[in-house]
């Protein structure tokens, strides 16, 4: 008898879908969309958006908190005032911090997302899901106008992790809440060269 | 040079509403066409395609060609049908005549919006799917009846969603088909409306047949009675 | 073969079960509020992209694609996958499929997994598989938790519980989960997220589906909003992910164009909150033990069908339903599948693969062909099309009955326009039935359209006696 996967292939091939015409690609793949737009369209998921230009200044609204970062978060953000939870961190160790602080690889204004990617200043993926607070350094130079565009950045054998806004369900009558298992709290930096 | 139109009256509008027929037929020639009715001409075979008897369908859509192979343009007062013969008659194998829908024809064959047409009467305007859909007649009904004396056109709330009328689903489905005609009724009165108008008297059938059943006190009028009104030669209530 | 569990064991024809769910006030109610909020959203979030048709389009034309060279481009996601560590399995049912995943969670010697939302899983029927052979499945989402807590079935896409209200869920939390809770969607949320936490931090195993497979890079896309999907893809030991064949795209840059069109089509976001994206095991970071089950499950006999084959582009994102007078009146139970409303129309009765089922048979019908559903498809599926393709599959599947009779009879009058007009002058004769005008009651079948609505009278004269008599 064949194998499953033997037979689903036949059975594909016996279907003889006749070629596809070549694919239009007539939408735009770039935009002109800079800080201004992502600020707002973050804002729009009622995120909390800050443009700095900065950080160490900005980090001070962490003062007293008990906050992880990824290893490799540049020096200057270690402001004093803040209890730093460095790695290696349990699951328990996540879940009891008062939130988490990264940079990310890529962000969308078009759309509001940050993308992380595992890369310089964010660490694994389990570092900004399971604090409930996440603040996010965005550089102006990180942001892509466009989904396109952005997708063209990143390396997508990378573990790679989108984030548009907080946690949020629209599972209610199809009204959007924010604030289900994600972080609750999503705080952005984006930085304006000085 | 007159435009040469064949009239297709659909078999529901000839048998049922030939009001209707007339008073295109009235219209188009006021407008300087002049009109023909090939009398060889029955179904568009839509009710059969539509239920899935296809083979069924497939000699009616052969049957249309051949009786209107020889016009230029044929101009039927139905979106539903003009649908079935432009999209669907060549998946049928056919290849058939040029086939507008009433207000397309007027407006972008003939260039009119204005037709010198009075109904004084408050009207409302439900687009039916396949004009709207299928056809992408647009808003030009509305821009026809705006440009009518007298008349009182009101927005219908929620217009673009079906009726529920749908063909043999109004019978195969005929709990659905009703609960989808309880909220168009709803929105047809909620206008103050005294005429509601289509561009398909099945859809009108079948919401009037509702209104009617509620003695609600609005009557069905097809858009082609509207347009060829006027103060000399009005619009009057046949039944 | 085992019967394919994407439609529910007895569930009544469409009609019929609309017949009850129409009486449902509160269904009505909740889902006329529901649909509507979601079409006024959804318009707003498309109506902003400037180039929404020429996404649909390539979107349309890349799936396309992915159906011409499936068998190629599976191998090839096969060797992606492998190279980065990952395992594949290939099940060609829902039975194999269930089998497969049961073993690995016994492998693992797990006695109960957390799930992320996921269309094929509930296709075929995995998480009653997993319970009778011991394996306990938590289902993480939102809405497929109150259908999970509830004892109830889905009845939408995108949100399984669409069919529920606030004050509803509120009761089925508090009875379940043995809380104090309001009916504020925030403390629904808020309840959710306490009773599932412990969950996620201890289960070892995780299932999930996928939106989309990347074929040349191997990865897998989830796209979510609660965090949930998060959980379950980063946190466990072992991940297993069921997808169907039909879920891939061909290059990373594809991607592009379905990040766009699925989340403004689905829950008109610009973008949903939550898109991770996986390829095979990453050392140091989520699940180091990766499985991919790949199921067939009725899709490769859909795809031998040339205009039904199209309904394999589907996306899963729901627009359909959401602008479906049908579905919005009937919800989505009426369907008896996992797959409701318009979509469900043509894709259940091609997974299932029998006309001769009347229940199957009777899906394509739930329709009036309005074709708000292909306006709104982000993939462009002409589901109007493939529904009176499959009336007739229905339709000839049935052989003779009184319906078929009744059509050949009218198809052989309409032939003939002397028939024809014999005929009209003999149905004329019916205004006789009529007072003032209108025809209030007809026997049967004429029973079912005058059950609501009068006919009007016919008159006395067609318009081509008229014709005839005027201009002949």
């Amino acid at each position: 008898m064949a194998s499953a996967r033997e037979e689903i292939l036949n059975r594909i091939r016996d279907a003889r879908v006749p070629a596809a015409e070549p694919v239009v690609r007539g939408y735009h793949e770039t935009g002109t969309g800079g800080v201004e737009l992502f600020a707002e369209r973050v804002a729009d998921y009622r995120a909390v958006v800050h443009t700095v230009t900065d950080v160490p200044a900005a980090l001070e609204r962490l003062r007293g908190k008990r906050i992880v970062v990824p290893a490799d978060v540049p020096p200057e953000w270690l402001v004093d005032g803040v209890t730093w939870l460095h790695e290696p961190l349990t699951i328990e160790e996540l879940d009891g911090s008062d939130g988490v602080l990264t940079g990310c690889a890529v962000a969308i204004a078009d759309t509001g997302t940050i993308v992380l990617d595992g890369g310089e200043a964010q660490g694994r993926r389990a570092l900004t899901l399971l604090p409930d607070y996440h603040l996010c350094v965005v550089r102006a130079d990180q942001i892509a106008a466009s989904v396109p565009e952005a997708l063209r950045r990143l390396e997508p054998t990378r573990p790679l992790t989108f984030i548009s806004g907080p946690s949020a369900t629209s599972d209610i009558e199809l009204n959007r809440v924010e604030g289900v298992h994600g972080p609750r709290t999503l705080e952005v930096l984006v930085v304006q060269p000085q | 040079m007159r435009v040469r139109v064949a009239l297709f009256a659909t078999c529901l509008t000839d048998t049922f509403f030939p009001e209707t027929a007339r008073a295109v037929v009235r219209l188009l020639e006021r407008l300087g066409c002049s009109v023909d009715f090939p009398l060889g001409q029955t179904c568009c075979g839509q009710m059969h395609f539509n239920t899935g008897y296809r083979e069924h369908a497939k000699p009616l859509a052969r049957k249309y060609t051949d009786v209107f192979r020889d016009y230029d343009h044929v101009v039927a007062p139905s979106g539903s049908c003009a649908g079935m013969v432009r999209e669907i008659h060549p998946t049928l194998g056919e290849s058939p005549p040029r086939t507008f829908e009433l207000a397309e024809f007027l407006v972008d064959v003939l260039g009119v919006t204005d037709v010198g047409a009075w109904f004084p009467h408050r009207v409302t305007y439900h687009p039916t799917c396949h004009s709207l859909r299928m056809l992408g007649v647009g808003d030009k009904p509305l821009a026809l009846l705006r440009a009518v004396k007298a008349l009182d056109l009101v927005e219908l709330p929620d217009s673009t969603h079906c009726c529920g009328f749908g063909g043999t689903f109004a019978v195969k489905n005929a709990e659905t088909s009703t609960a989808m005609l309880a909220d168009k009724m709803t929105s047809v009165l909620s206008t103050g409306a005294e005429v509601l108008s289509a561009g398909d008297n099945s859809c009108l059938m079948h919401i009037g047949g509702g209104l009617s059943r509620l003695r609600a006190g609005v009557r069905p009028v097809h858009l082609a009675e509207i347009l060829a009104s006027t103060e000399e030669d009005p619009w009057l209530a046949t039944r | 073969m085992a019967r394919n569990p994407v439609t529910w064991l007895g569930s009544p024809t469409f009609p019929k079960a609309a017949h009850t769910a129409l009486a449902d006030t509160q269904l009505r109610q909740n889902l006329r509020k529901a649909t509507g909020t979601i079409r006024g959203r959804r318009a707003a979030a498309v109506g902003e992209m400037t180039d929404w048709e020429q996404l649909r389009v390539a979107g349309e034309q890349i799936k396309n694609d992915v159906l011409a060279r499936l068998d190629t481009l599976l191998v090839q996601l096969e060797e992606s996958v492998t190279a980065r560590g990952g395992v594949v399995h290939w099940a060609r049912d829902a039975e194999e499929a269930n089998r497969i995943v049961l073993d690995l969670c016994r492998e693992e010697g797990a006695n109960e997994v957390v799930k992320v939302k996921s269309m094929a899983t509930a296709e075929i029927g995995l998480n009653e598989a997993l319970e009778a052979g011991g394996v306990h499945a938590i289902e993480t989402d939102l809405a497929e938790l109150i259908v999970q807590l509830g004892d109830d079935r889905p009845s939408h896409i995108l949100v399984p519980a669409i069919h529920r209200n606030r004050s509803e869920i509120r009761e089925i939390f508090q009875r379940r989960m043995g809380v104090e809770v309001s009916d504020e969607p925030a403390d629904l949320a808020e309840a959710a997220r306490v009773y599932l936490r412990e969950k996620f931090l201890t289960t070892k195993v995780a299932i999930s589906g996928a939106n989309f497979a990347v074929a040349d890079t191997g990865s897998i896309v989830v796209l979510e909003s609660e965090g949930n999907g998060r959980m379950c893809l980063t946190l466990p030991d072992t991940l297993i992910t069921v997808m169907g064949i039909e879920k891939l795209v061909p290059t990373w840059q594809d991607l592009e164009v379905f990040l766009q069109l699925l989340p403004r089509s689905s829950t008109a976001e610009r973008m949903n909150p939550y898109t991770s994206v996986w390829t095979g095991v990453t050392e140091g970071d989520g699940p180091q033990r990766f499985h991919l089950v790949l199921i067939d499950n009725g899709r490769t006999a859909t795809l031998e069908d040339s205009v039904g084959r199209q309904a394999l582009r589907c996306i899963r994102c729901s627009a359909c339903l959401n602008v479906c007078p049908v579905y919005e009146r009937t919800g989505g139970q009426s369907y008896g599948s996992v797959y409701p409303g318009p979509i469900g129309a043509i894709l259940t009765p091609q997974l299932v693969g029998d006309m001769h089922d009347p229940q199957a048979a009777s899906l394509p019908y739930a329709s009036s062909l309005c074709g708000a559903c292909f306006e709104v498809c982000p993939v462009r599926i002409d589901i109007p099309s493939v529904l009176t393709h499959l009336r007739a599959e229905a339709v000839e599947a049935k052989g003779l009955t009184a319906e078929s009779v009744a059509m050949a009879a009218a198809a052989w009058v309409f032939r003939e326009a002397s028939r024809y007009e014999k005929a009209q002058k003999a149905g004329s004769l019916a205004r006789f039935l009529a007072r003032d005008g209108r025809i209030t009651s007809l026997p049967w079948p004429g029973s079912k359209w005058t059950s609501s609505r009068d006919v009007p009278a016919p008159p006395s004269e067609s318009f081509r006696a008229w014709w005839r008599k005027n201009r002949g």
